[in-house]
């Protein structure tokens, strides 16, 4: 049966009573659930940001297969058009030996100086960029590079590219199941606060069911309880994601950027991740507050 | 109007509280429920507004076959069941007004009906001018009034009351049993528990007195039998 607008009216008018009423306790269930969602925020913005640079890597992934320094022009030819044919490469660059320095020497900076003296006499290999198409393919495609006539090795960071991953995994993993584990104990100490408070109002529950109150009428209260709870636990949160994020973002981003470690930026992550702590808190508030009422409807 | 067949009745506890009830009460009736503590009597009454399920039996209020209604139902059921109890039940931190009214929140009543109806049963349990005093401020028979005024506000066809003068004095009980009569004579049908011989032998009424979870006695304008 849908609701009168004025019912819900009174039922939000009844729930913020009950907030203001409730003094110390109402205190003590927005304090669990402003350090709950503290720490969830940490943990989220941690483990979003690891996933943005793991994905990052994953895509970043190049093989650089290095020539062999005998091959002839047309060897090398032949070799591309080889590798091209290898199923989930996306694509395949020609870099040559003077490219190759020319990139070192860049990346090195001042030190790279000393290197322009390899330019009369380059001992660099010719090198085709591969890039898969998918990045789980990298050490497919690698090690069948590798098999081809014409090449003298593939590089592909292995190590760290897989240590990264494993890492990831692990962080992901971790992450989440504290902040799920947060979660709950917030959603617990709120439906035993709220349970203190409900035991003063068991009587007025009683005289509810007994003129007829629908359990839905009598939970609705409590919900909008909860959901305020909820929300008001998560103002310090969100000005500390604010706060905290701009002022990473800020200082750090440029000193703390190689070419795939790189925060996301504050506009928009910053709102988006606010917005999942606001929507976490009314969730934690609203689910501690109907369970807690729960046991006092069975009549 | 309010048909009971073969109820039993056994808490969990293995308490038998009732042992195979039948009764047929018709509509406008005005019936005493007597009997020794611990007879049945306040399970026979908690049976009527499903404060209390039968072990078996069926119980039949207004044409709904109470052992069949479901859960979520038993709300409207309610609706038509006016109760009051010897403790008032009465909201201490609301007025006289908003306790009464609070019944008709409840189902959704609109302001406007809401207003002309509690003052309509203020006005017939004589407290209309005390309609902003808290419970605390008023006398226990005062107290009862009110809380017979939030039973019969939504003009219920059936008013259930469990010793509504066990907490009076002789003078305010008489004046409460004026006011249950008052809410016969429209048609309600009124179920009383009492352990008032004085009532039960003055204002005469049907007497069905319950012992060991029976029926022991069922007669019209019948005494109330016992000697305490």
């Amino acid at each position: 049966m849908a609701m009168k607008f004025r019912t819900f009216l009174r039922h939000v008018r009844e729930g913020s009573k009950n907030i203001i009423r409730n003094g110390w306790m109402t205190v003590a269930s927005i304090g669990a659930v402003t350090t709950t969602l503290i720490l969830v925020a940490v943990f989220l913005a941690l483990v979003l940001n690891l996933n943005e640079m793991a994905n990052n890597i994953e895509n970043d992934v190049q093989i650089n297969t290095m020539i062999d320094l005998t091959a002839t022009e047309d060897e090398i030819i032949e070799l591309g058009g080889e590798i091209e044919t290898i199923a989930g490469v996306e694509s395949v660059a020609f870099s040559s030996n003077d490219d190759e320095l020319q990139k070192l020497i860049e990346s090195m900076g001042e030190e790279g100086e000393s290197w322009k003296l390899f330019e009369q006499d380059n001992p660099l290999n010719h090198v085709y960029i591969v890039r898969a198409a998918v990045p789980e393919d990298t050490e497919r495609i690698a090690s069948e590079v590798e098999t081809l006539n014409g090449v003298d090795s593939v590089v592909y960071g292995q190590d760290v590219v897989e240590q990264l991953f494993e890492f990831n995994k692990y962080a992901r993993t971790i992450g989440l199941a504290l902040v799920i584990a947060l979660v709950f104990t917030a959603i617990f100490l709120i439906s035993n606060t709220i349970k203190i408070t409900i035991i003063a109002r068991s009587t007025e529950i009683g005289i509810q069911k007994l003129v007829g109150a629908t359990n839905g009428f009598i939970r609705w209260p409590f919900f909008i309880e909860g959901l305020l709870l909820g929300v008001l636990g998560s103002v310090i949160p969100i000005a500390v994601i604010m706060g905290g994020y701009y002022y990473l973002d800020t200082n750090f981003s440029e000193t703390i950027s190689f070419s795939f470690v790189e925060l996301l930026p504050f506009d928009p992550f910053a709102w988006q991740l606010s917005l999942m702590v606001l929507a976490i808190g009314a969730i934690i508030g609203i689910w501690g507050s109907v369970m807690s009422v729960r046991k006092f409807l069975k009549v | 109007m309010i048909l009971m067949k073969d109820i039993y009745k056994t808490y969990a506890n293995g308490v038998t509280a009732l042992n195979g009830v039948n009764v047929d009460i018709k509509q406008g009736e005005f019936v005493y429920i007597v009997g020794p503590s611990g007879a049945g009597k306040s399970t026979f009454i908690k049976l009527m507004y499903r404060e209390v399920k039968p072990s078996s039996g069926t119980i039949i209020i207004s044409d709904m076959d109470l052992s069949e209604i479901k859960e979520r139902k038993v709300p409207y059921l309610r609706r038509n069941i006016g109760v009051v109890f010897q403790d008032f039940k009465l909201l201490q931190k609301l007025s006289v007004y908003e306790n009464i009214a609070f019944a008709l929140e409840v189902i959704e009543e609109s302001p406007k009906n809401i207003r002309k109806q509690v003052m309509e049963v203020l006005e017939m349990v004589g407290l209309k001018n005390k309609a902003r005093f808290l419970p605390n401020e008023l006398s226990g028979g005062e107290q009862q009034r009110v809380s017979i005024a939030r039973a019969i506000v939504n003009h219920p066809k059936i008013v259930i009351a469990d010793e509504p003068t066990g907490n009076l004095d002789p003078e305010t009980s008489w004046g409460i049993m004026k006011t249950f009569e008052e809410i016969n004579a429209r048609g309600t049908t009124i179920i009383m528990a009492t352990h008032s011989k004085e009532i039960v032998n003055t204002i005469k009424k049907r007497v069905i007195a319950i012992e060991d979870g029976l029926i022991v006695r069922d007669e019209h304008r019948g005494d109330y039998g016992y000697e305490i």
